[in-house]
């Protein structure tokens, strides 16, 4: 009885059925555009993250996007593999509050964060941020680079095996941010949501323009910067995981080799009767 | 062909002593090393070897995944992106895990249709035949259980979905359904019995395994000429070194490529939307079941109308119904096959009728799964009513017809002969020419 | 088994009637033993224990809807247009794919709309578990080739009154046990 009651207060009764859902059932037919496909430092089998990239892609975040979008599976210590030092993180830590306890007389108490707590979000639950953002609650970012991904489509998926393309979801990110554009002639748009050929699941999504502070280059530059960190927190032993697997490929070609020369000689007695 | 006399004898006294006590030595000498196959086998032959492989891989990083995952929909998310962020190589574990999963099924379909070519489901293989359809089908359901527990979108519906097959059995379906779930929709309980079982089930796998290669060596195995072995000194080689040596070959090539996809496009087998946590207020633009099952699901949906009496009202089969009936029921008509199939040549290599329908068959399945990947609406579901319709007309129809019509060309009399004839390596239809 | 290989007399002996009574004793044994494994399965107490809600509906202006979680299920609450309303009165019932109202509140009535809906004076407010009876996704709203619902998984098209007019789906969607417990709240089971 609690718990459906509970859920029922967090489902909320705020979903509204209009954009979300009309945008939903067309998602076949969107992306208008494919994503823009970017060279990114850590695409294909050497790729190498550039930390630079991935701080000025946190301290965007950190200003710009956090203030609606969480980041729930990644703690303030994972700030130091991608080249903040240790007094740095502290620093960053230090400027948010968390809830402990209970303490010993059973209250729960606020204290500043520290290095092994998660990174808080901007809303209580996803049900506050569904309230306050008209429904529509702004998705986490901790693996959006690995849950939006628009269908590749043959044959260009039976290529990607070979060239070894993996980096759909953050090309996605970075086509999205920089895509927004005023609405073609016959695509009126609902209001409050704007025109973006690249969003996954319709023509227009509730997300204003983010990073829309001055020259085009600057946009580029901060879409790229924040899609990088992105995709580094959506997986953040890609690298690690690059690098082992050149090294156990290489491993299992040399075996083989070896295994087919012992085959031949192994055969090669078999002909002689 | 292996008979039931042993070679085997112990060399050394412990040898000798647990010989007579429990011959466990000896089981293994009489099976994987002195054990006679056909000297002609080519590459298609070593996906057992692949699969028993894969089996131990997956149970191994099934185990150990197991230490570190929670199932219960509060946590299941989280835990498994706990295991690829912190657990010490999780993500390596997972990425094998995950990925292994589809090329078990890469393998069991070539094994599948390897077996389908040379005939291998004929008299007397049987029973070694249905044991391999039994052990795909668990294969099928150890992956859908396992393929929830992750709870991400994709996980919660392909749940719902699946779960909502047995919902269409008249009368009882939706008492059956509820006792699946363990509630009135997918929920902790489901998620909970989905663990317990995907657990269990591998250890079923192979205890079929062991049936399926017990059956194996007593009829012995088959071979591109699809003619039993006649002469055991001239046609068969031991199993080792010849046929371990060869094995281990192809499971190393066989894991280059997998290690491709587990270093390099880990997601690609996968599907974004399952990086998204389950939400059961929310059902995804559209629902995609993992690649090995597209097919089926073609077929499944593939029914959109009812089954009656002809100028009547009367529906005996609504399409719901239908179109669970037609996908079981693919997977079903593969335990008869042995029977659908009259022909008296065992081998593809020798009827040229049958190969050309093969090949349009495995192109069919194809195109079925490609299907089964589209939006279910207006050209797809007529292209998936055809090739659905193909797909069983192939066993019904096209199987019993080329055992009556066919003209086989002339097989060998024996192994040995067509080893002669320069003709060992039937692997691919272009060299297989008949033996004239 | 064993009786098998005795030759048999026309007439039950006693000892066939021990065999019989053994084995008989036996299959009750084990089936005992079997149902509460196979019985555990089933929805358990917590689950079953049917948790009834409210929901207020006063804030849900014509043409809103909202969607509230029952037993695990989504339930859609709507507030139909009085042109909604009329569209779904223009069908006849023959029509229909699956002409029964599915209403847990009436019997087995047909599916005229005042049926599926909250019922005379109520007609605007439809109340259904949002599942497709096709496989149980969830059907989108204002969508599909009769501007009700349409289930984005294979294809089913619902009217305005939750009816099914197109795909898959054999029924109509279900409408749970409701009623108006005030002018502005539905309690729900």
């Amino acid at each position: 009885m609690k718990t459906i009651i509970s859920k029922l207060a967090a489902v909320g009764l705020a979903l509204g059925i209009g954009l979300g859902a009309t945008a939903a059932f067309a998602a076949s037919e969107y992306p208008v555009n494919k994503p823009r496909e970017v060279d990114w430092s850590f695409s294909g089998p050497f790729g190498k993250w550039d930390l630079g990239q991935l701080q000025r892609g946190y301290k965007i975040y950190a200003e710009v996007c956090a203030s609606c979008h969480s980041i729930d599976l990644l703690s303030f210590r994972n700030l130091r593999e991608i080249g903040f030092s240790e007094a740095e993180v502290k620093a960053i830590a230090a400027e948010f509050e968390v809830i402990d306890g209970p303490n010993a007389d059973g209250e729960m108490f606020e204290r500043v964060a520290v290095a092994a707590d998660r990174i808080p979000g901007p809303y209580a639950n996803t049900a506050e941020a569904a309230a306050l953002n008209n429904g529509a609650a702004p998705p986490d970012f901790s693996l959006l680079a690995k849950a939006r991904a628009p269908e590749r489509g043959f044959p260009t998926f039976i290529f990607d095996v070979f060239t070894l393309y993996g980096e759909n979801g953050s090309d996605y990110i970075y086509s999205l941010l920089t895509g927004y554009k005023d609405a073609p002639e016959g695509h009126e748009v609902a209001e409050g949501t704007y025109y973006n050929p690249y969003f996954i699941a319709g023509k227009a999504l509730a997300m204003a323009p983010p990073l829309d502070d001055g020259t085009e280059s600057t946009l580029d530059q901060q879409a790229k910067d924040v899609t990088a960190f992105m995709t580094w927190a959506a997986e953040p032993y890609l690298i690690e995981r690059k690098q082992l697997g050149f090294k156990v490929i290489i491993f299992l070609l040399i075996l083989s080799v070896l295994l087919y020369l012992t085959k031949k000689q192994v055969f090669a007695a078999l002909k002689k009767d | 062909m292996s008979g039931g006399h042993s070679e085997y004898v112990p060399s050394s006294g412990v040898g000798k002593w647990l010989d007579s006590r429990l011959p466990l030595p000896r089981l293994v000498y009489d099976s994987f090393i002195a054990y006679p196959v056909p000297r002609n086998l080519n590459g298609w032959y070593t996906f057992g070897a692949i699969l028993s492989v894969m089996l131990i891989v997956m149970i191994l990083t099934g185990v150990t995944l197991a230490m570190h995952y929670a199932a219960s929909t509060q946590l299941a998310f989280d835990s498994v992106e706990h295991i690829e962020r912190n657990v010490n190589y999780g993500w390596l574990i997972r990425s094998v895990h995950s990925n292994g999963a589809s090329m078990f099924f890469v393998a069991v379909y070539i094994h599948i249709f390897r077996g389908m070519y040379y005939g291998s489901y004929k008299e007397p293989r049987e029973v070694l035949w249905i044991l391999g359809v039994l052990i795909f089908f668990l294969m099928m359901a150890t992956a859908f259980m396992g393929y929830v527990l992750p709870w991400g979108q994709m996980s919660f519906w392909g749940a719902t979905v699946i779960t909502g097959f047995f919902s269409a059995i008249p009368l009882i379906g939706l008492g059956i359904q509820e006792w699946l779930l363990g509630g009135f929709a997918v929920d902790n309980a489901t998620l909970n019995r989905f663990f317990s079982l995907h657990y269990l089930l591998p250890f079923m796998i192979a205890g079929v395994v062991v049936l399926h290669v017990w059956a194996l060596h007593v009829t012995g195995q088959t071979n591109p000429t699809g003619v039993e072995v006649k002469n055991m000194k001239k046609e068969t080689v031991p199993f080792t070194p010849f046929a371990t040596i060869k094995d281990a070959l192809a499971v190393v090539l066989f894991m280059v490529v997998f290690a491709w996809f587990i270093f390099y496009l880990p997601d690609f087998l996968g599907h974004p939307d399952n990086y998204v946590k389950a939400d059961a207020l929310k059902t995804p633009a559209h629902i995609v079941p993992e690649w090995y099952f597209l097919p089926f699901y073609a077929i499944l949906r593939a029914i959109t109308f009812n089954i009656g009496i002809p100028f009547t009202d009367i529906v005996l089969i609504d399409s719901k119904l239908g179109g669970v009936l037609a996908m079981f029921g693919s997977i079903a008509i593969l335990f008869v096959l042995p029977w659908l199939d009259t022909s008296k040549v065992r081998s593809g290599s020798y009827r040229p009728m049958f190969r050309f329908f093969f090949w349009v068959f495995v192109v069919v399945t194809i195109i079925l799964g490609y299907l089964g990947s589209r939006p279910a609406e207006g050209i797809y579901t007529v292209l998936s009513q055809i090739f659905t319709a193909y797909y069983f007309a192939h066993f019904i129809i096209i199987l019993p017809f080329l055992g009556w019509y066919e003209k086989p060309s002339k097989v060998p009399p024996s192994i040995a002969d067509a080893v002669l004839a320069g003709n060992a390596k039937l692997g691919s239809a272009s060299s297989a020419q008949p033996a004239e | 088994m064993a009786a098998k290989k005795k030759p048999r007399t026309p007439e039950p002996t006693r000892r066939d009637f021990l065999y019989i009574a053994t084995g008989a004793m036996g299959a009750v044994g084990a089936g005992a033993v079997v149902w509460p494994l196979v019985n555990q399965m089933s929805p358990d107490a917590s689950t079953r224990a049917l948790a009834s809600i409210e929901v207020d509906v006063s804030s849900i202006e014509p043409g809103q809807a909202i969607t509230v979680k029952w037993r695990g299920k989504p339930v859609f609450i709507r507030n139909r247009t009085s042109q909604e309303v009329e569209e779904a009165n223009s069908v006849e019932i023959v029509e229909l794919k699956d002409p029964l109202a599915r209403n847990a509140n009436a019997a087995e009535e047909p599916a005229t709309d005042v049926n599926r809906s909250a019922g005379e004076g109520k007609e605007n407010w439809i109340v259904m578990v949002g599942s497709c009876t096709h496989l149980g996704c969830v059907p989108v709203g204002l969508a599909g080739d009769f501007g009700g619902w349409f289930c984005p998984c294979h294809g089913s098209h619902y009217d305005t009154a939750g009816r099914i007019r197109k795909g898959p789906a054999p029924e109509n969607l279900a409408i749970p046990p409701f009623e108006f417990v005030s002018d502005s709240t539905i309690k729900i089971g």
